[in-house]
């Protein structure tokens, strides 16, 4: 936790209901066609990042919804919006750096990224969102090894 | 406007990573090329192909972020994300470390010679850019720290002849630094982009720079010396730059680097959509509102974005271009007909 054992500052937040799993279509599992990226491929990625101070998911914290994934495979862009729990929180950034690592790591390179924040969630939204846009930021904050390893934390499974 | 810009060649430069930027030598023999391995590449040619003449693999621990040529080509300077500038010493194709400055707090995001190769600029995320004198001993003293602007700051150039310093910054803003009294100073800000401003690039004149944005547009500023006809306003005696153009519509993400070819006046940009684009002022536009056109357009440049493009220094047309997916391209330009 990076909290270190400090109040939390949102103690109490909603918890929403986890989806369930994607039904497998009959398409998906004849090897001829190609399946195309969708919003809930991208979303089965995200939702199951770990809030970096609950013990739970985005997903069960509402920060990911499948609604706010934009996804178009012909034109390789992606585009994911996510809603800090409260407007203040201090963790935005590092949530909106693990859900990018999270998809750099998984999709395809010819892939254009976006993330940002859900508009008008959060009090220093156009600050988060320019930082998540720049990749040489982002690049060099992923040499650093601490940071890094709070992501990875974020991004490894529940044991 | 298709046939203007022809592959040439292509190289995996920095395999299994991203190659940020590039630089040719003066005489435009060799190109280094820098990147997310934490390497330097020197590439030269050998008959028709781009063979790679030497790798400088010691020196970084991070991200080496810029490369730049001493104007007498015996020096290369290389940036990096872990803080420090190292200066090279070309022998043969051996590559020394003569000195590493240390100074910034964090990541040294670009590196420059003046033209005099007596002063060599550097700017990092600490918002600071700093100017260091070179002695015949190299020898470099940091005899400026300038903190105009407020923000990360992520290109310095010089100016083509005069000590004339340009900075461009995730402040949205360009700022311009001239000596005075033994000191630097700040002696104009440059208003206007949206957003981060990536890259600068002067024309051969000096008398005009363009800059390049997050907000997917170039613009190109004039200077106004003072007492110009035009009337245009300065304070002082020192020149005033103002936007004479922007490029707006033709780009499609961010642009990282813009390069004006000191040779033929062509501008090539860079960007994050995986394409190089080329301007070229129109014949008879108005110097005080010129109007440039897209001469040519590769969408699929790279794989993926393109981080740098640059043009050789004695050969006209012939432009390098650097991607996230690791590779250096070559490429030639020429002017399509009825231009």
């Amino acid at each position: 936790m990076v909290g270190g054992g400090g109040l939390l500052e949102n103690a109490n937040p909603l918890i929403y209901q986890r989806s369930g799993e994607r039904p497998v279509t009959a398409g998906e599992e004849d090897e001829q066609v190609p399946d195309s990226i969708d919003a809930r491929e991208i979303f089965d990625l995200i939702r199951s990042i770990n809030d970096p101070e609950h013990p739970l998911t985005l997903e069960e914290l509402n920060v990911v919804e499948q609604v706010r994934v934009q996804v178009s495979d012909p034109e390789s862009t992606v585009a994911v919006a996510f809603t800090p729990t409260i407007p203040h929180c201090s963790m935005a950034t590092l949530i909106g750096l693990s859900i990018k690592v999270k998809l750099l790591r998984s999709l395809p390179q010819r892939f254009k990224m976006d993330v940002h924040i859900t508009p008008g969630t959060h009090a220093s939204e156009h600050a988060v969102n320019k930082q998540l846009a720049d990749k040489e930021r982002v690049a060099a904050a992923l040499e650093n090894t601490h940071l890094l390893e709070v992501v990875n934390q974020c991004l490894s499974a529940r044991s | 406007m298709k046939d203007s810009l022809v592959l040439l060649g292509r190289v995996p430069a920095h395999p299994d990573s991203r190659c940020w930027f590039l630089a040719w030598n003066p005489a435009g023999t060799l190109l280094a090329s820098c990147g997310g391995d934490r390497r330097i590449r020197i590439w030269g040619t050998e008959g028709d192909s781009w063979i790679c003449k030497s790798v400088i693999s010691e020196g970084h621990q991070r991200t080496v972020r810029k490369v730049a040529w001493s104007p007498c080509g015996n020096y290369l300077a290389s940036a990096s994300f872990d803080a420090t500038t190292c200066i090279w010493k070309k022998n043969q194709d051996d590559f020394e470390c003569v000195t590493t400055l240390e100074g910034h707090e964090n990541e040294v995001k670009s590196v420059a010679w003046a033209p005099s190769g007596n002063l060599l600029a550097t700017c990092s995320r600490d918002k600071s850019v700093w100017v260091w004198e070179v002695d015949e001993e190299d020898e470099y003293e940091c005899v400026s720290v300038l903190n105009s602007h407020t923000q990360d700051v992520k290109h310095v150039v010089w100016h083509p002849s005069q000590e004339l310093l340009a900075s461009a910054s995730y402040d949205d803003t360009v700022k311009l630094y001239r000596e005075e009294e033994d000191d630097w100073v700040c002696c104009a800000t440059l208003e206007g982009h949206e957003s981060t401003v990536w890259s600068l690039a002067f024309d051969p004149s000096g008398q005009r720079l363009a800059s390049c944005s997050d907000d997917r547009t170039v613009r190109i500023w004039h200077q106004y010396l003072s007492g110009n006809e035009q009337g245009v306003a300065c304070s002082g005696s020192d020149p005033s730059w103002k936007c004479v153009c922007t490029l707006s519509g033709f780009h499609s993400r961010t642009i990282y680097d813009i390069a004006w070819c000191q040779l033929t006046g062509a501008l090539a940009t860079a960007c994050g959509d995986d394409a190089i684009r080329v301007f070229e002022e129109d014949p008879n536009s108005d110097p005080q509102q010129p109007t440039f056109s897209l001469t040519a357009h590769l969408h699929q440049a790279h794989s993926q974005d393109v981080n740098c493009v640059a043009w050789n220094p004695k050969e006209p047309g012939l432009l390098a271009s650097c991607s996230d997916d690791g590779e250096v391209a070559f490429w030639k330009y020429q002017r399509p007909e009825g231009l």
